[in-house]
């Protein structure tokens, strides 16, 4: 294709991601480099129906003044990536100067919200990521063997956690894990433990969300397999089987290579929407167990009635440059694979 | 009736309304839009105020939605405004004054307001900037019969007398987990904290500023309370809040309960419980640490607000309005839908638990600037202690930091 052929073809998508993309993330990192005005605080006397008190309020002329001299916001720098509630430069060198053990300096920093944030995002990704891949493969392989009949009835079977919608599907669970759900009440029944409950330990939290995330996204990984699984040349196959090489030997050196460029995809999608989870924390209410960096950033903007931009501009550049870190490998591997072929 | 008789009778009511529109509705052909939350109470206002002054309007639209105190600051910021009234609450009150979003009253007070007493007037240094019609707080339930089945006497009015009676049913075999309470990690758990603190005499700020006193004996007196409490509550209580406390009591699975007046009315019915259940619960004061002290509860007010972006025609039809609809004659028919603070209100059973609450000198939820902060920190940082992962001050010094944090950010504090 001639360069300016491929320019004009590209130019919808590109502009489309321009603007739809690539603006909003700058937008979003300038707003993470500042603080709101500093709000001027008047003592007030409030009155209503339980009485009168004294109270501040906010003075919104002075205020406003502040806001139109810089309408942006205080210029902050990077210093709200290496506040508490992000980095925390600080109380991390603290909990690294007075550290007793390395576990109790593990604990310190798991205290604090971001660390404690990606590091169940981090686990959930490393867990699920993998599980997802190698389930997903099994259970393809398993459907393909299928006598023709059964094929497309177990396909549906196996798409629907897929078709259900995230927010729907982990209610459900939730409700069903609870002490009067099915599932909580026989694992009661079973262990004869009338206070065990899923939802009050934080290690059987993070196994219940981890369960989840594989059961949910299984379908996923599933069909792109099944996909490639009709793709694997039937003669390769032949030829390995006449050389004598058992079922097991022939998955493993014909058919798994066959599909290492759809492992490939696979994991590079998987891994972008395992570190991004976040509907599981929240139709779980698993928030005092487990909390990722999306929860941060939707905790930031909705529950401190006053959003604060500026701590959630800075959570999301830096799940940015997390999906980043996480997909370099991959990328690098296509990449090489890319120039291979070419040559 | 004939035909001509409908019409006639149509004629007549037309005739009545447009006489009661003359007398309280403001000018007409104006546009009348409101936000405000969903349930019973504040439909049954919006309702009296659409059916009383709908007709002089060139417009008259409403949204209720849980989510208006999400939405409601990006709505009233443009000129003019996407909505001309927002139905508030005291904390959602401050968010808009924050931002200056909603205009002093004082005028149309003095126009539209001979309905209104003078207490239900919320105002800051004299300028009145919204109009309370109802109250509600945190309070408790008792199951009569289990009380008694356990030995109990009479209602538990203290903290001790609340673990006793606690105790006392666990050891008789009746509950394993009597207590419920709305401690789901974040704002609810959050509001816990605050009604026990307020028990405590406790204070959230230095008098005049931002800086937090959390981390205070009062303070660590409230965690140590809290945590003895939850001893006794259904061992998922981080997940739970008012529907799932609500659930668990309907379904006769707690015999105590610390929870919301508004959600009084709807366990007495008689729908989704049993006989059993409704006929002995009872409402009444929130608890205190001694007998006669302040009870642990916040107070809250719902009331209306007018927008600061609208033309002053808007806001005056759109005040006069609402201010038309506290009638005692919308308040003797949705009586149990709410505590009223309204003429006509005759106090039900559902109403007993707030009524006591206030009597006994509960103190209202802090109307401050930066209390949304500090209590999403509170949310956020309190389940470390219930689980039993830190102490009561390491706790209380991490919502304090997490304060200072958003505080800082918010330019509430340098």
């Amino acid at each position: 294709m001639k360069h300016r052929t491929f320019f004009w073809f590209i130019l919808p998508t590109l502009s489309a991601m321009i603007l739809f993309i690539f603006l909003p993330i700058i937008s979003v990192f300038i707003q993470s480099l500042h603080i709101g005005h500093e709000q001027v605080l008047v003592v007030s006397e409030s009155c209503g129906p339980f009485g009168c008190n004294e109270t501040v309020a906010v003075d919104l002329e002075a205020t406003e003044k502040l806001r139109q001299e810089a309408p942006l916001g205080q210029f902050n720098g990077l210093a709200t990536y290496f506040n508490r509630s992000h980095l925390a430069s600080v109380e991390v060198a603290e909990a690294w100067r007075t550290r007793q053990s390395f576990g109790s300096f593990f604990s310190e920093i798991t205290n604090l919200p971001f660390y404690r944030a990606l590091f169940f995002t981090a686990t959930y990704t490393a867990i699920v990521t993998p599980l997802v891949i190698v389930l997903g493969l099994a259970i393809a392989v398993g459907v393909n063997n299928l006598h023709r009949l059964l094929k497309g009835p177990s396909i549906f079977v196996s798409l629907l956690p897929f078709l259900v919608t995230p927010l729907v599907g982990s209610l459900i669970l939730f409700w069903m894990v609870d002490t009067d759900g099915i599932l909580g009440a026989s694992l009661q029944t079973l262990f004869d433990d009338p206070s065990l409950s899923l939802k009050a330990s934080t290690a059987l939290t993070w196994t219940m969300l981890i369960v989840y995330g594989v059961w949910h996204t299984l379908p996923f990984s599933f069909i792109t397999f099944y996909a490639g699984l009709q793709t694997v040349p039937t003669d390769t196959l032949e030829a390995a089987q006449v050389d004598g090489a058992t079922k097991w030997q022939r998955m493993m050196y014909v058919v798994v290579p066959h599909l290492i460029p759809l492992v490939s995809f696979v994991t590079l999608m998987l891994l972008m929407d395992n570190f991004r989870v976040f509907e599981p924390i929240v139709s779980f209410s698993a928030e005092a167990h487990a909390t990722s960096l999306s929860w941060i950033i939707y905790n930031d903007l909705r529950e401190s009635g006053n959003p604060l931009y500026g701590s959630a501009g800075a959570t999301s550049i830096m799940t940015i440059i997390g999906v980043c870190i996480l997909l370099m490998p991959v990328l690098i591997r296509i990449w090489r694979d890319f120039n291979r072929k070419a040559h | 009736m004939s035909l001509r008789n409908l019409t006639l009778t149509g004629a007549l009511l037309g005739l009545m309304s447009t006489g009661a529109h003359a007398a309280t509705c403001g000018p007409d052909g104006q546009s009348i839009r409101i936000l405000a939350s969903d349930f019973p109470a504040i439909h049954a206002v919006a309702d009296a105020a659409e059916a009383a002054c709908a007709g002089g309007a060139s417009e008259f639209t409403r949204n209720h939605t849980t989510e208006a105190r999400q939405i409601m600051n990006a709505a009233l910021t443009p000129n003019p405004s996407e909505y001309t009234s927002v139905i508030v609450a005291n904390s959602t009150l401050t968010q808009l004054m924050n931002d200056g979003l909603v205009r002093p009253l004082n005028d149309l007070v003095d126009k539209y307001g001979e309905n209104i007493p003078e207490n239900l007037l919320i105002s800051m240094n004299g300028n009145v900037m919204a109009v309370a019609f109802m109250a509600n707080a945190q309070h408790m339930f008792s199951r009569t019969d289990i009380l008694e089945q356990a030995g109990v006497e009479g209602i538990p009015a203290t903290f001790d007398e609340l673990l006793s009676a606690a105790e006392k049913i666990r050891a008789a075999g009746i509950m394993e987990h009597p207590l419920v309470m709305n401690m789901k990690s974040g704002w609810n758990i959050g509001e816990s904290f605050n009604l026990i603190f307020m028990a405590n005499d406790g204070e959230f700020f230095e008098p005049g500023t931002a800086m937090p006193t959390v981390n205070s004996e009062a303070g660590i007196a409230t965690l140590n309370t809290l945590k003895a409490l939850v001893e006794y509550a259904n061992p998922d209580y981080l997940t739970h809040a008012s529907n799932e406390t609500q659930a668990l009591w309907e379904a006769g699975k707690a015999a105590l309960g610390i929870m919301w007046g508004s959600r009084g009315a709807a366990i007495l019915d008689d729908e989704g419980s049993t006989e059993e259940v409704t006929s002995n619960t009872v409402l009444s004061a929130a608890p205190s640490n001694e007998p006669g002290g302040t009870p642990a509860a916040t107070l809250w007010w719902d009331g209306f607000t007018i927008a600061s972006n609208v033309s002053d025609e808007e806001a005056e039809a759109t005040f006069a309005a609402l201010a038309s609809a506290l009638t005692p004659e919308m308040v003797a028919a949705n009586n149990d839908d709410a505590v009223w603070l309204l003429d006509g209100f005759t106090p039900g059973a559902a109403a007993a638990g707030v009524s006591a609450t206030a009597q006994a000198g509960a103190k209202p939820y802090p109307m401050l600037p930066q209390i949304g902060l500090i209590h999403n920190a509170l949310g956020a940082e309190l389940s470390d202690f219930l689980k039993g992962d830190e102490s009561a001050e390491q706790a209380l010094a991490d919502v304090e930091a997490a304060y200072m944090t958003a505080a800082k950010e918010a330019g509430f504090v340098k």
